[in-house]
């Protein structure tokens, strides 16, 4: 699939998930909004997966580990063909199996369960060291946020995947420089992260996180250390009113707010 | 049952840990060690000069360690994650929470030198808070083999178990109390000893130190039972609740706090099943001074003769109930 149609699918995912965050009452729209473009990425281009085969060895990996954007993965793995696209409509609702952070015992397409920050990384260098050791093929991805890289479990797990040589392994961090309450710079500043990275051992590459041109070439790039990719992304992205401020982190948009942004997500599909 | 007081032949748990381990990964490929730098005190050195690629060393850090282990068995590889008890549960809790047992990861926790075995090393290198921790996690059996014999068919049944599994490992040499050949059954404690005054119940460690009491109690006429609990997680409850009716009073002592172990867990089904007497013999909810291992444990009154005693006295206050 080419940009022009992942940026088709991209938008519809943003609005989906707008429908969704609207008639839940809650969700964390900003962080999604920001990661959509790359989930639709990997989903729709990227990802050696079978729907229904959500278990198969050979699939490549993904693990959502800023999990507390679930419902953008749950819209992308429903449009994809994973999970019925009308349950989107049960997100936090009781007994759903949609709840606030992926369950991979419940929702098919989830590798492991996240939710508390600074896991999925540890997870995913294990999944690259078991193709390594096992001579599987598949390449595993993991998304964090780039507040969640305050977390000293990702340092751990950045170190030993440069001594493991894990070159089939892609970390994502999700730079949209805000966290819950304030913006990165004011909070523990890690960024510049591509210096940070390099220094352990890593590949870098930076990008616009929200362009398809970009996002593509780099989720694809294969080389012989681990790779990151700091996607400089912005929170809310697609919504004029959400973009870049703090305030949309886990907000929930009123009715007005709600016609402006399906509006302007609308108006491109 | 064998003569614990005259076959005084003491075994380190963790060989009979490695040369069952070192045997399936013969067997079986997909079984890999994971370690947090401790190759040697988790006694891994057999196993990585076998198979140095199998032998994932993360170093120093406990929380990458879990997650490996969680990412390895996603990748479907049978993980061993090894550690001492106290860095393995009290660091990575999270860890062993989310990626573990919530994600029911098949990775094979193993936490060696638990209860006071570092008991020079002070409190921030004991594990006697681990029971109380890892027991309240969905999915995550719980289990503190009693002998070297015990050890060896455990870890043989957690290597077969579809799940994760929290075995609690010592290197405080114990005397073989099962018969050899035993099999692991989770969930399903040994009776080592019947008699109808009383039931001891304990694990890992201690349950040796059971016995003993029991033969002290013998000698003055007292016929305890005697049940090694090696499952803390899930309980036994029909071997609590017959214990509980049919001698009328239970003892138990652990290598761990008194608050949330073993003890906490058999009293959770006396009182909703069949209440009777109980004590609970542990380290008192304090941080344990510095001794060895043995001198601790009889500190905190788990010598066959403070145990007897403590047996004698419960009886005491059982029979005043009744009359």
């Amino acid at each position: 699939m080419q940009p022009n149609d992942l940026d088709r699918i991209a938008r519809q995912i943003r609005l989906r998930d707008l429908q969704a965050v609207f008639e839940a009452g809650a969700g964390h729209i900003g962080g999604e909004m920001s990661a959509i473009d790359i989930l639709t990425a990997l989903y729709f281009r990227v990802l050696r997966i079978w729907p229904d085969q959500p278990r198969n060895p050979d699939r490549d990996r993904f693990v959502l580990s800023k999990g507390h954007v679930a419902l953008a993965l749950y819209v992308t793995l429903a449009k994809r063909g994973f999970i019925p696209e009308d349950e989107v409509a049960t997100f936090l609702k009781p007994h759903s199996r949609l709840n606030g952070h992926p369950n991979c015992n419940k929702v098919p397409g989830v590798e492991t369960n996240t939710g508390p920050l600074g896991h999925g990384l540890p997870v995913a260098v294990g999944m690259a060291k078991a193709a390594k050791l096992t001579g599987a093929k598949y390449h595993t991805y993991v998304m964090t946020g780039d507040g969640e890289m305050q977390e000293g479990s990702n340092w751990e797990a950045i170190a030993s995947a440069a001594q493991f040589g894990l070159d089939n392994l892609t970390l994502i961090i999700d730079h949209n420089r805000f966290q819950q309450g304030a913006s990165l710079k004011d909070t523990n500043n890690l960024a510049p992260f591509p210096a940070k990275l390099s220094a352990f051992g890593w590949d870098v590459t930076e990008i616009n996180g929200n362009a398809m041109d970009e996002i593509v070439p780099a989720l694809e790039k294969r080389g012989n250390r681990p790779h990151c990719i700091v996607a400089h992304t912005n929170k809310g992205h697609g919504i004029s009113f959400m973009q870049d401020t703090v305030d949309w982190h886990h907000k929930v948009p009123n009715a007005d707010q709600y016609k402006i942004a399906v509006a302007e997500l609308s108006e491109t599909l | 049952m064998k003569d614990v007081i005259s076959s005084p032949k003491l075994h380190d748990c963790r060989d009979a840990f490695v040369s069952v381990l070192e045997r399936l990964g013969a067997e079986n490929p997909k079984i890999v060690a994971v370690c947090n730098d401790s190759v040697g005190s988790s006694k891994l050195g057999g196993f990585k000069s076998k198979w140095p690629e199998r032998l994932v060393n993360v170093g120093i850090a406990e929380q990458n360690m879990v997650g490996v282990g969680a990412g390895l068995a996603n990748g479907g590889l049978l993980p061993f994650v090894c550690g001492a008890a106290c860095f393995l549960t009290g660091r990575s809790l999270e860890q062993i929470k989310a990626d573990i047992a919530y994600s029911n990861a098949n990775v094979k926790l193993i936490g060696i030198s638990s209860g006071m075995a570092y008991g020079e090393l002070g409190p921030t290198h004991h594990s006697i808070e681990d029971f109380a921790w890892t027991r309240v996690l969905p999915n995550l059996p719980v289990v503190a083999p009693c002998d070297s014999i015990e050890t060896a068919a455990a870890v043989e049944w957690a290597a077969s178990y579809d799940g994760p599994v929290f075995l609690r490992l010592s290197r405080v040499g114990v005397p073989d109390l099962l018969p050899a050949g035993h099999k692991f059954e989770l969930g399903k404690a040994n009776l080592l000893r019947d008699g109808d005054a009383i039931t001891l119940i304990a694990n890992g460690t201690v349950t040796h130190r059971m016995m003993k009491a029991a033969a002290l109690l013998a000698e003055q006429g007292i016929e305890a039972r005697v049940l090694n609990m090696a499952t803390v997680r899930p309980i036994d409850v029909d071997a609590v609740v017959a214990a509980a009716r049919e001698t009328g009073a239970i003892l138990t002592a652990e290598e761990h706090s008194t608050f949330g172990g073993l003890g906490s867990a058999i009293a959770e089904v006396v009182v909703a099943e069949a209440p009777v007497p109980m004590k609970i013999l542990g380290v008192p909810g304090i941080f344990a001074p510095t001794g060895s291992a043995e001198f601790l444990l009889d500190e905190f009154g788990m010598s066959p003769a403070a145990i007897a005693e403590a047996a004698i006295a419960l009886i005491a206050r059982t029979s005043s109930r009744i009359s």
